[in-house]
């Protein structure tokens, strides 16, 4: 099942911009060509991939942008840039395959610990791709995505944090495809903000009951029900690239049976076969997994 | 979410159109599952070549492997799938942990059938001791400290932490302390885990014996920084590929995302 059923010439044909020489044109032919040619085999390639379950939700760790940065020998900005770029393009891989929720691991609560200038860059930068993202003909648009800023935003500077929320409005409306981006988040963060809103909620409830005996205790569910994530399933994959094998404080409370894959490619080098592999993989272990989650 | 969904039955007059989309169908099937099957071949080939490196390493034939800096694995977890769970292999591989020199190991299984049997592995070990609290901090040459986990040190405890925290909550407020939003930090989180016993060390290493690397369960509070790493299934498990693995452990460097 396709979200996009654009015709690949249409993504072929913006490639080229009007005013063109006649040198130009020809090499503009040619990556039409070749455009149109990727659009097709990625279709035909996913169509197949289709005929086996697709799972509902990736989550992906993005590291590598700095390695990438000193590989290239760039600038380190340039490195958050790129793995920018790699974002869209893999959102755009994931929504055509089918996938309906993707969270991403933006920025964690310890990497405030960072140079405050790599930080401000960060932050500056997801200010510019909120607004990129706002804007009318975005991805945002093309697959009528609905944006959520997971975390402890009152750890963001009043600045981001209001762009976090603009775009948490602007989008409220879509249900095609959801985006968690997890922003000043860990996941030891996340419970405890849980089990302390879980707290609330039971006070506020038993605010009658004069004896403590008879107040209702707070369950697993209650928990689950206030943390950051529940307005996602948990993930069916998680992906963390450049090769690490932890999970960095991220969600630890929902991956119990998510199988965790590493490709060794770093964030701005994942590419389209990176998640194929992992989704064929993923159908591999299917049945195990639903059996797993199916037990109580 | 199978591609066929989205072909419709069709009506009489577009009979002919059906019969080329069933072909379409049946075409996309068969490549799939073509794809599958090189996938399959695939990973059979790749487990041949394991074997034979695991025979090379326990062999002695690849030298890097045989010193191992065993003391940077401070604490190891070992998650087995509790379907999958064989008293003897489990206690081969406790064997075979004691040889290479790991020191504090936690078995885990998500229904607690090792917690079960938790009596029967410390009497046919003789090198192997519950563990205690601050256990971590020491290292006896002659004894392997054995914790045993299971989802009721999961998420059940955290439950149970967050009772405690409420309870506390209710009674400071019972007793007219009101002054200030009480709102509990992840110290308090980890003092209230502590109280409920389920409060052991991070592991630095996590081996997962099943079909998936998934950490099934494995107490959220203690994975934050873990690696994790897949062994395949218990019932083909090797030394060469647990001496590969620990090796492996001992060059990673971490940020801690910094």
């Amino acid at each position: 099942m396709f979200l996009i059923r654009k015709p690949c010439q249409i993504h072929s044909n913006q490639l080229c911009a009007p005013d063109n020489t006649m040198e130009k044109e020809g090499i503009c032919k040619f990556k039409q060509l070749f455009s149109y040619l990727g659009c097709f085999l990625r279709k035909f390639m996913f169509s197949i991939l289709s005929v086996g379950p697709i799972p509902d939700h990736i989550a992906f760790i993005m590291d590598g942008n700095r390695r990438f940065a000193k590989k290239r020998h760039l600038l380190e900005g340039d490195g958050h840039k790129a793995g920018y770029e790699s974002l869209i393009s893999i959102l755009n891989y994931c929504y055509q395959l089918g996938v309906k929720y993707i969270t991403v691991y933006a920025f964690s609560i310890e990497n405030f610990k960072r140079q405050p200038e790599e930080v401000q860059l960060l932050m500056d930068l997801m200010v510019e791709k909120i607004e990129d993202l706002l804007r009318n003909g975005s991805i945002v648009d093309k697959y009528g995505m609905r944006l959520y800023f997971v975390g402890n935003l009152g750890l963001l500077s009043s600045t981001v944090r209001a762009a976090a929320e603009k775009a948490m409005q602007a989008t409220a409306h879509n249900s095609r495809a959801v985006l968690l981006i997890c922003v000043a988040y860990t996941s030891s963060n996340e419970m405890v903000h849980a089990v302390n809103q879980a707290i609330r909620k039971n006070e506020f409830d038993s605010v009658e009951e004069e004896h403590i005996e008879k107040v209702p205790m707070i369950k697993i569910n209650d928990i689950k029900r206030h943390m950051y994530m529940s307005v996602a399933p948990d993930p069916d994959i998680v992906i963390r690239s450049s090769g690490e094998t932890r999970l960095s404080n991220f969600l630890l409370w929902q991956t119990a049976y998510s199988p965790l894959y590493s490709p060794t490619a770093l964030w701005p080098e994942i590419s389209i076969w990176h998640l194929i592999w992992v989704v064929l993989d993923f159908q591999r272990k299917y049945a195990y997994l639903q059996k797993k989650r199916k037990q109580p | 979410m199978s591609y066929s969904n989205n072909m419709v039955a069709a009506d009489n007059s577009e009979k002919p159109v059906a019969w080329t989309t069933q072909a379409n169908n049946i075409a996309h099937q068969l490549l799939w599952l073509i794809i599958h099957v090189i996938i399959n071949i695939f990973f059979f080939l790749l487990g041949i070549v394991d074997t034979l490196e695991s025979h090379l390493i326990s062999s002695g034939v690849l030298k890097k492997y045989e010193a191992i800096n065993v003391e940077k694995l401070h604490y190891l977890a070992i998650v087995v799938d509790s379907e999958d769970v064989q008293k003897m292999k489990v206690l081969q591989l406790l064997q075979w942990l004691a040889d290479i020199g790991v020191k504090h190991v936690c078995l885990y299984d998500t229904e607690g059938v090792l917690k079960k049997s938790k009596e029967i592995i410390l009497e046919k070990l003789s090198f192997v001791k519950l563990f205690e609290e601050g256990d971590e901090n020491f290292s006896d040459p002659r004894v392997m400290s054995l914790e045993f986990a299971s989802q009721s040190d999961g998420k059940d405890a955290l439950a149970r932490a967050a009772n405690l925290l409420f309870m506390k909550h209710l009674k400071l407020r019972s007793l007219g302390d009101t002054q200030e939003e009480k709102i509990f930090t992840e110290a308090h989180m980890v003092e209230a885990l502590k109280d409920v016993g389920s409060s052991g060390p991070e592991p630095d290493l996590l081996l997962v014996y099943g079909p998936a690397r998934c950490h099934l369960g494995f107490p959220a509070w203690r994975l934050r920084y873990t690696e994790i790493v897949h062994m395949g299934p218990l019932n083909s498990m090797k030394y060469g590929s647990l001496l590969k693995a620990i090796y492996n452990f001992t060059l990673i460097r971490q940020n801690y995302g910094q």
